[in-house]
């Protein structure tokens, strides 16, 4: 990832020169996982506090941290589920309900490998990284068919249902959608994607793939089982769907899990769409300014857009009624995804857009 | 016509787009969130929290037994025995609450001919022990001791209306 060097001379004088680069990297994953948690920590706080606001409320504003009222809530949920039994239930398939957390966290996590966080920073700069993500996406479903079924529980397993069909339905949109960047950007590798998009807010492909834009978050939204798509959970029917039966730790494994599949659908969104790491001042100032120049900051700052879009979602909109969710995706979404592919096909052919050099 | 209006309004998320908007703007509303232990709402001098047994100022009770407070609580809450007492009267020589059938709907307090049990403003009042649900005749009697000024003052503010 970074060549950084401190971190390595530091490993390569103390430790055999030999392990410096698998622990270089063993170094690196723990970091980006860890400060991952750390945001996505605070974004649980983000969500409680901005529907708080859309409801004229305070929201958590108790445990403080340095004087900001509610800072410190995020630490004080941890350790109580840390303090909390992990109940297994008697009919339970043991294993599997142990194994489904994991399932669900360990793709989330996973993803992160792929993502360029800034123009060198990304871990396996792999030419495949745009099926590597869709593979990964998809493997997190059986975290949650897995704690469905093996909790022996009716909500439990009517949440995997819905989830399950729910997935394999708007993946065909999201993969539609991603078909749309692949064509405009001419590979499949994340970094390359966002080169393709270079020079200013304008050439971004959220301008000439808007609709794509529109349809791909839809689908991330639904993707990540988020209001207004949440019926995997629907507390009001089936209590809280596929972990009803999880508690302490295992439930908050499912927590982070979706967590930090917003925050990644996030920053997907971002790349895809809106340049990544690239500065939306680039073109209109010299190349020397550092706004111009494309760093980690501007992923940060953009990412923060869609992440609190799935807020905005969730305080905004009454959930959908299953059969909704159905025809929203078949028949809405994946009609316009093909329709713009069309059209953009069309724009390539007749060299309209900012995607004349790879026709 | 109106159902390509209503295919475009619907295709373009015109309406979602302005429900993001109606909730967009309650973002940087003014909130109306009180700090609970810190700040508290106004009460009424009507408020009917918990109850008390009052004395005239001679120090006499004023429950005379005559149990129209038992006869109209709706939940059955209110418990009398009576008896006479060493000075001929006739008082009670039991007198329980149970706070938990309670539902403090003031229909004693209305009941009483002699203002003797009132439900007070005292609503933060908590139990931890099983049997502490049962408000007794002492219990009672010292809350209206220790609270009677301010009880006094509520039964005042409230007179032009009765």
């Amino acid at each position: 990832m970074w060549e950084w060097s401190p971190i390595r001379d530091w490993l390569a004088e103390r430790i055999t020169a030999y392990w410096t680069t698998p622990l270089l990297i063993l170094v690196q994953a723990v970091m980006v996982v860890v400060s991952l948690i750390i945001v996505m920590a605070y974004y649980t706080l983000a969500e409680r506090k901005v529907i708080g606001w859309m409801q004229a409320r305070k929201g958590p504003n108790r445990v403080n941290l340095l004087w900001i009222p509610g800072a410190a809530q995020p630490f004080a949920d941890v350790f109580k589920l840390m303090f909390k039994e992990i109940v297994i239930p008697a009919d339970a398939s043991g294993f599997l309900f142990r194994l489904a957390p994991f399932l669900a966290m360990i793709p989330a996590l996973g993803i992160w490998a792929v993502i360029p966080l800034s123009p060198v920073g990304v871990f396996a700069n792999i030419d495949a990284g745009l099926l590597y993500v869709l593979a990964l996406t998809s493997m997190g479903v059986y975290g949650i068919i897995l704690a469905g079924w093996a909790a022996n529980s009716k909500y439990a397993f009517l949440g995997a249902m819905r989830s399950a069909a729910q997935i394999v339905a708007y993946e065909i949109a999201m993969g539609f959608a991603m078909v749309g960047v692949l064509m405009a950007s001419g590979s499949l590798n994340l970094g390359d994607i966002i080169g393709a998009q270079r020079g200013g807010a304008l050439s971004w492909n959220w301008f000439w793939l808007f609709p794509l834009l529109i349809v791909y978050f839809i689908s991330g939204v639904a993707e990540t089982n988020r209001a207004p798509f949440d019926v995997a959970e629907g507390e009001s029917e089936i209590v809280a769907g596929f972990h009803v039966d999880y508690s302490g730790m295992a439930f908050a494994l499912f927590f982070i899990a979706e967590y930090v599949n917003m925050i990644l659908i996030s920053v997907l969104t971002v790349v895809f769409f809106f340049g990544g790491w690239l500065s939306p001042l680039d073109g209109y100032l010299p190349d020397t300014e550092w706004l111009a120049a494309p760093s980690f900051f501007w992923l940060g700052l953009k990412t923060l857009f869609p992440m609190f879009s799935f807020l905005w979602l969730r305080a905004t909109f009454p959930r959908y009624r299953y059969d909704q969710i159905m025809r929203l995706g078949w028949k809405a979404l994946i009609p316009v995804t093909l329709v713009w592919l069309l059209v953009e096909g069309v724009m390539m052919y007749w060299h309209v857009g900012p995607w004349k050099g790879h026709s | 016509m109106n159902g390509v209006r209503g295919f475009f309004k619907t295709f373009l998320l015109w309406e979602l787009l302005q429900g993001l908007w109606v909730t967009l703007k309650n973002l940087f509303r003014r909130k109306v969130t009180i700090n609970y232990p810190e700040e508290k709402t106004p009460q009424s001098a009507r408020f009917r929290g918990l109850h008390a047994l009052r004395r005239y100022p001679n120090g006499e009770e004023r429950c005379i037994a005559c149990k129209l407070c038992e006869a109209v609580c709706p939940a059955l809450a209110i418990t009398i025995e009576s008896g006479v007492s060493s000075d001929g009267t006739r008082r009670t020589t039991r007198y329980d609450i149970d706070l938990f059938k309670c539902i403090y709907c003031g229909f004693c307090e209305e009941a009483c001919p002699v203002d003797a049990i009132v439900e007070t403003r005292l609503l933060e009042y908590h139990m931890e022990n099983r049997g502490e649900n049962i408000m007794s005749k002492d219990k009672l009697l010292g809350i209206g001791e220790r609270y009677e000024a301010m009880i006094a003052a509520d039964r005042a503010a409230d007179a032009r209306y009765r």
